[in-house]
């Protein structure tokens, strides 16, 4: 073998604190080494241009680079030894800029550590073997899980694209968060009248098929071919026959059931729909509280339904569909924000959270859009707001922003105004963070034409003045004083987290996700709606704080990596996948129980029980490798003796 | 039961009623409160407020008492006591302090100290509101109170230890096993001015008079405390609060002992109440017709 090794300096990155002259020098010493030389830049143009070169010139058949992390760059450098004639996989990378010159000051110890990293990177390199990519068909249709706006988005692009659709939501209806929301900033503008449209046309469009009230049951397979089962929950009524006409929802006698649309903040019926625009508009029992499911006797809703749709009988059902892309876009929830008990901790009716405050502005809340106390229906005049509850907060574990308070804070300040014309809002806030297009345009508006008081400081105490209102202690600390304000409503703006069980739909993508329940994406800047598994992709707020355009945004973002991934008819697969040695395999089985993919399998061989790897399932973690009693099964370009090797080169030195 | 127990200065001064109540109570449900020997003045406010060593060294002293008579929860009624204590024992952790500290001391101090507790968290422990429940013989139906912990009791978290530092319940539990209507009171964490009364009159006026104003427009019939400084503050300095708010208040500021007292019968003279500058006259006279009338019925 003729090895080739290029140090990287990355400008100053690596070489200000490695001798990456030193380090190639003493690389010419390695065994089958005939070429070693320091690079400014490798990744770049002329670098890469150079190590094509050295390949020609000195007729390289293997290339070792000693640069930043191979998550950055181990793609660019595979292409390049691959444009200058060689196999992608007889190249190695060693990480002498996170593993040693971020983390490292003392030069010499830096220079001998890299030296012992491109001597592993050779040593594994000098076992090697060209590997080939196999092809396999693409299922050219899109799952995407949650149908808010990033949802819809995603999902209304890529039907458009001419791709199929399963866009499964938790809820009776789709629109998630935005649907609730009464108007939209910075432009004051209808949000159920900008995204009703958008919800018709995913009812109507051809491409979608849409499972509302449904979770995702399981999901198997790899990119491009993944099965998915899908629990299509109970609703008590056949929606083939409903048509939504209402009759029903009037005519329930039990008008005490929690309204989880309206955020409980008033009450529906049993049987309901959630809102007039409600896609798909079709009714809904809750069974806890269905005088029928409950107690066996009422049945107003089965008498009443024109087509006879009610089926109190109604089972779950799981479905499966086959997919060859997953769009995850399951949004967000509120913190449980009663653990401020200086707020109250829930206890008192007119401390309200700002999701609540959106429904009693919304027409078709359950105020129908006059604002009232919830506890005793007045019209508040002072009116509190209080900004990061639950937000860059550390001392109750919730050290970020949410993002999007600041500015649906100064919106509700702004609707308050226009409903109650003579009614006065405060905002206690810490910063306003208002970096969108025409954001602090908004702001000032708030407060220069609406008359809203900011008051920069924290809240420490709410409290019943006993008088019918509340007092709302405080500091402001602009003027360096502390402040008390008589509220009448006090609206909380509660921080946000992953939606409630993101973590366990995160298991089922094998995605990785933060202790805040958001999905993790590939990169942060470079890969924003991608995931670590291929043909997963993210949009909305299920991968961090964003407001509405920011959401609508990714949501297009993952409809183009979608389309992407299905512009070509066949994907190639990785073959750094396990193989078995079917003369050392004694069938045991181990690896079949430990691989997390389901990649093996035991199947017969000339009498004998074997273990065989689904090519396109195994996704190359190694983990039955290591579980092996026998060293029967391989990951290829990790193999045990690849290991050993870089051990032994680092141990021997 | 016999249990240790560190009075603090106010129990033979200012509080001679909390300390006759707590006494009373605990004598009346078997548990026996024994001073540790040869106790000293916890710091209080003076010494905390100029010298941590000191005041620490002050605390350390009892603790090493307790330590050395072997004694595993120690037992007091004060939370400001019960606030320097527990400190002090988690300050000692701290090998370079627990140097300086010994330093001021005639000998080192004992190398672990027993935990302080307060007595209204073990007898909420140890007997619990159904067991107190059952101790009642006059229930205090249909009487209003409105419990104040002060700001010490349940601060700082980590130290005190007490449940929810805005929103601590043992109190409410108590008084609900007495049979009485317990208000949710919201300002029972807030500082009723404190050790200020001396030379910021003004403003412990106004802390404690918002306190006293927001349980006078609730209807409590009496604010209950644990604290010996917080009923100094709003009972003795009520004119000065009533004046501060251009009112005239009458609300009784009981101690929390002094209610079971009432509820396990005992009479009103063997809990101190003559002690009290805010006549409970009206409120005793309110349970009696209560009792009457629940009696008759």
């Amino acid at each position: 073998m003729r090895i080739g090794v290029f140090i990287c300096h990355c400008g100053s990155n690596i070489g200000g604190t490695v001798d990456c002259a030193q380090v190639a020098h003493d690389a010419q010493s390695l065994p089958e080494v005939v070429y070693a030389i320091n690079l400014m830049y490798s990744c770049a143009e002329p670098g890469q241009a150079a190590i094509e070169e050295a390949i020609k010139e000195y007729q390289l058949t293997g290339v070792v680079v000693a640069s930043c992390s191979p998550r950055m760059h181990e793609p660019t450098f595979r292409r390049t030894v691959e444009r200058a004639g060689l196999n992608r996989y007889m190249f190695e990378m060693a990480n002498i800029r996170e593993h040693v010159s971020w983390i490292g000051k003392d030069k010499e110890a830096n220079t001998n550590k890299a030296n012992e990293l491109v001597a592993m990177a050779v040593e594994k390199l000098r076992r090697n073997r060209p590997l080939h990519a196999q092809s396999f068909d693409v299922n050219k249709r899109v799952l995407v899980i949650g149908g808010g706006v990033a949802g819809i988005q995603a999902a209304l692009d890529c039907a458009d694209g001419n791709i199929p659709v399963v866009l499964v939501e938790r809820e009776a209806t789709i629109g998630g968060k935005m649907a609730k929301l009464d108007k939209t900033f910075p432009t004051v503008d209808c949000s159920a009248c900008i995204l009703g449209p958008k919800m018709v046309d995913v009812a109507q469009h051809p491409n979608i098929t849409l499972h509302a009230f449904s979770e995702i049951e399981s999901i198997s397979g790899y990119v491009g071919n993944f099965t998915v089962t899908i629990r299509k929950k109970s609703t008590y009524v056949d929606w083939t026959k409903c048509t939504g006409c209402g009759a029903c929802t009037e005519k329930c006698p039990n008008k005490k059931t929690p309204d989880a649309f309206n955020e409980f903040t008033g009450p529906t019926t049993a049987i309901s729909i959630a809102f007039p625009q409600a896609i798909p508009k079709r009714a809904v029992i809750n069974p806890d509280y269905c005088r029928q499911l409950q107690k066996g006797k009422c049945g107003v809703c089965a008498k009443i339904c024109p087509t006879g749709a009610i089926k109190y009988e109604m089972e779950d059902e799981v479905i499966t569909e086959e997919v060859g892309a997953i769009v995850a876009a399951t949004g967000y929830d509120l913190m449980d924000w009663t653990v401020y008990q200086e707020y109250g901790g829930g206890r008192y009716p007119d401390v309200i959270t700002s999701l609540q405050y959106e429904r009693l502005l919304s027409a078709s809340g359950p105020t129908g859009g006059h604002v009232k106390r919830p506890s005793d229906g007045r019209e508040p005049k002072n009116v509190v707001f209080i900004q990061c509850v639950g937000s860059r907060d550390k001392s109750i574990g919730r050290p970020y922003c949410s993002g999007f308070c600041c500015m649906y804070t100064a919106k509700q300040a702004v609707l308050t105004k226009e409903h109650i014309p003579d009614a006065q809002s405060f905002v206690f806030y810490m910063d306003i963070r208002a970096s969108g297009k025409l954001y602090d345009e908004f702001i000032r508006r708030t407060i220069e034409e609406y008359g809203t008081e900011y008051i920069r400081g924290r809240v420490s105490k709410i409290y019943p003045d006993g008088k019918g209102s509340y007092t709302v202690c405080g500091v402001d600390t602009l003027m360096g004083k502390a402040i008390t304000v008589s509220a009448d409503l006090v609206v909380l703006a509660v921080g946000i987290e992953g939606s409630k069980d993101a973590s366990k739909l995160a298991e089922k993508l094998r995605i990785s996700y933060d202790k805040y329940g958001f999905f993790m994406e590939s990169h942060p800047k470079l890969k924003p709606v991608q995931t670590n598994t291929a043909g997963v992709f993210l949009a909305g707020v299920c991968q961090g704080t964003k407001d509405i355009p920011s959401s609508v945004s990714q949501g297009s973002a993952a409809a183009s990596k979608v389309l992407t991934l299905f512009s070509a008819d066949k994907l190639q697969n990785d073959p750094q996948i396990s193989a078995v040695d079917i003369k050392r395999c004694v069938g045991c089985g181990k690896c079949v129980q430990t691989c997390p993919f389901g990649a093996i399998q035991l199947t017969e061989i000339r009498g004998q029980e074997k273990a065989q790897v689904i090519d396109t399932v195994c996704q190359g973690c190694g983990l039955c490798s290591s579980t092996c009693p026998q060293g029967a099964i391989q990951l290829a370009h990790s193999t045990d003796n690849q290991i050993l090797a870089e051990v032994h080169a680092l141990c021997q030195r | 039961m016999k249990f240790a127990y560190y009075p603090g200065c106010s129990a033979h001064g200012s509080s001679a009623d909390y300390e006759i109540s707590t006494q009373a109570v605990c004598r009346t449900l078997g548990m026996e409160l024994a001073d540790i020997p040869d106790w000293n003045c916890c710091g209080s406010t003076p010494a905390h407020a100029i010298d941590t060593e000191l005041s620490t060294a002050l605390c350390v002293r009892n603790l090493d008492i307790a330590a050395k008579e072997n004694v595993e929860k120690l037992l007091t009624s004060c939370p400001s006591c019960l606030s320097n204590l527990r400190l002090a024992r988690h300050r000692m952790q701290d090998q370079q302090f627990r140097t300086r500290v010994n330093e001021l001391l005639d000998a080192p101090a004992a190398k672990e100290f027993p935990q302080t507790y307060s007595v209204m968290e073990m007898l909420h422990e140890i007997y619990g509101p159904d067991i107190i429940a059952g101790r009642v013989h006059k229930p205090l139906t249909g009487i209003r109170l409105a419990p104040y912990y002060g700001c010490l009791m349940s601060r700082p978290a980590e130290i005190m230890n007490f449940g929810d530092p805005e929103n601590p319940t043992v109190m409410e539990d108590l008084l609900t096993a007495c049979g009485a209507d317990t208000l949710d009171f919201p300002l029972k964490t807030e500082c009723c001015g404190a050790s200020f009364g001396i030379p910021e009159r003004s403003m412990t006026a106004r802390l404690s008079g918002k306190i006293l104003e927001l349980a006078t427009r609730m209807q409590a019939d009496a604010l209950v405390v644990a604290c010996p400084l917080c009923q100094m503050n709003l009972d003795l300095r009520q004119e000065q609060a009533s004046k501060a708010m251009n009112t005239s208040f009458h609300m009784p500021v009981l101690y929390f002992t002094q209610v079971l007292g009432l509820a396990f019968g005992l009479p009103p003279e063997a809990l101190g109440f003559n002690k009290l500058c805010v006549d409970a006259g009206p409120l005793l006279r309110k349970l009696a017709t209560a009792q009457k009338s629940g009696g008759a019925a």
